[in-house]
């Protein structure tokens, strides 16, 4: 117990004192403070993730939910998270320790990390890199560590069985995940998140965006960043019904809300990311049409997040339509369908950038 | 597979149905009763916890006749008689063991007198060790408790035994 606690309070403080130096390090005070906000923001979406989850997954079964803690149930995340805070933290005996207790921190870091380059709105953005595109495919993978060493860690079959087949499935539908991105970069001539915005501005408004000319990568990207994140139908790595609950059958307590806030947090960046690539990201639906002053007065950051929310419910939905995949279809699916499917439409789209196919394509850009 | 279902698997076809179902369900109205705000109706066949009756005068049903004891698939009716200073013949003992009942009903159905009984009432519990065998006097409180609703459902089924 002691001990627990001990080891716990060490990789606090370590995790607290790195993220001081970066904050002294940084010269912008602007930077701090929206740090300051949107980190909290971020896990109070997920709080509320959770609770929309339960609701809507509960409306689909004709049941009504959580309905008990605070008016129509809307306080019960809190009372999850107060649950969570004072469970014991369970560490098994023949469990590797240090590792034990780093591999949630390493989930949960990249899921956080990858947040920095995201363009929340116009100029809304930690790091305007050029490299966005690339920076985000690494923190996505990096994600896979922490189940992985969860996995290992823990020294029990169903974790490791979780580990093995959630490392197994992020690789292959990584590579169908990058060929779809690959799309994106051909279509908008930038790794940078906010020249890809850019390029999708058009006098046609929703029409102009990537989706339209990208289509099948727009559909692999997302069924790809659903198997990313483990959720279901492709929640193999948890499988409760299958191997208990997976990578995390041993944890316990607040080491366990750390993996299911990475989790979340995943669900809302690959939601996130797919509205900025072939969605628009913060561009307003109606560019180019004669109800566009209508909604001129919207910002960007509300159009962003509602295009992320429309994601995150189908997210919901289907898991609450289909059932699980067999293991080998998925890697069938991943392999044998995906990256197929993404490489034929790259060459596609070389054809319509050759062609210079307008509206999206047409040399002086952004018509 | 024929290259027509292949198309048909890559348009997804099947999925999006599968999500119109759900997305149907989404705003259909809700099942859920919210037990104990809200109560689900009773049938007047309702087999809950058992209760002794009396005739209007006061006199209790029971005659000692061990029909249900007999009949009982659990053994958790237990009956001692002995004749009452007047003469007829009752039960001395009438203990029903709540932790052995299945709530089969067979009891009231092999009541020749409709004394033993089974209510509408569901919610109950015992605090202590024992609580829930079920003495003489407490099933004769009982009855005499909900003795009005049992009545009604007696009248209520009385045309189909």
């Amino acid at each position: 117990m002691l001990l627990s606690f001990a080891s716990l309070a060490v990789g606090l403080f370590l995790l607290l004192a790195a993220l001081l130096i970066t904050l002294i390090q940084l010269p912008d005070k602007i930077l701090i403070l929206g740090l300051i906000v949107t980190v909290p923001v971020l896990l109070l979406m997920v709080a509320y993730l959770t609770y929309a989850e339960r609701k809507i997954i509960g409306y689909i079964q004709i049941r009504i939910g959580p309905n008990r803690v605070g008016p129509r149930g809307g306080l019960q995340p809190i009372a999850d998270a107060i649950k969570l805070m004072f469970k014991e933290i369970i560490l098994p005996r023949t469990s590797n320790r240090f590792l034990f207790i780093s591999a949630p921190i390493l989930a949960m870091a990249p899921a956080l990390a990858a947040w920095a380059v995201v363009p929340f709105a116009k100029d809304w953005v930690f790091s305007d890199i050029n490299a966005g595109l690339l920076y985000i495919l690494a923190m996505t993978s990096i994600g896979v560590y922490g189940v992985i060493i969860a996995g290992w860690a823990s020294n029990s079959k169903y974790a490791f069985l979780g580990a093995l087949r959630s490392a197994a499935q992020i690789v292959a539908y990584e590579i169908a995940m990058g060929f779809a991105l690959v799309g994106v970069l051909m279509a908008s001539g930038s790794l940078n998140l906010s020249a890809i915005v850019e390029a999708q501005a058009g006098k046609f408004g929703f029409f102009s965006w990537f989706w339209l000319p990208l289509f099948p990568l727009f559909v692999i990207y997302f069924i790809s960043g659903v198997a990313e994140t483990n959720r279901a139908p492709f929640d193999v790595a948890e499988g409760e019904s299958e191997i208990v609950a997976g990578f995390h059958v041993e944890y316990s307590g607040m080491l366990f809300a750390v993996f299911f806030l990475a989790e979340y947090l995943n669900m809302i960046l690959i939601s996130a990311l797919t509205a900025i690539m072939f969605m628009g990201g913060w561009l307003s639906p109606f560019v180019g049409t004669p109800i566009e002053v209508w909604f001129s007065w919207v910002p960007g950051v509300v159009w962003f997040f509602g295009k992320t929310a429309f994601f995150l419910f189908l997210l919901l939905w289907f898991r609450a339509t289909f059932p699980r995949y067999r293991y080998d279809q998925i890697m069938r699916l991943g392999w044998k369908v995906f990256i197929p499917i993404t490489i034929v439409w790259l060459l596609v789209v070389g054809v319509f950038i050759l062609a210079e196919l307008p509206p999206w394509f047409s040399i002086e850009g952004g018509i | 597979m024929s290259m027509f279902s292949y198309l048909k698997s890559l348009s997804l076809l099947e999925l999006l149905k599968g999500l119109r179902v759900t997305g149907e369900h989404l705003f259909k109205p809700k099942f859920t009763v919210q037990y104990p705000d809200e109560k689900t109706p009773l049938s007047s066949r309702f087999r809950g916890h058992h209760a002794l009756r009396r005739y209007s005068n006061g006199e209790e049903r029971c005659i000692a006749c061990k029909l249900c004891e007999a009949v009982c698939p659990a053994l958790a009716i237990t009956i001692e008689a002995e004749p009452r200073e007047d003469g007829s013949r009752r039960t001395i003992l009438y203990d029903i063991d709540m932790y052995k009942c299945i709530f089969c009903g067979f009891c009231e159905e092999a009541c020749p007198v409709d004394a033993i009984v089974e209510t509408r009432r569901f919610e109950y519990h015992g605090e202590n060790r024992g609580d829930l065998i079920m003495s003489k006097e407490k099933l004769l409180a009982i009855g005499d408790e909900l003795e009005s609703q049992i009545a009604v459902d007696r009248a209520k089924e009385a045309q189909y035994r």
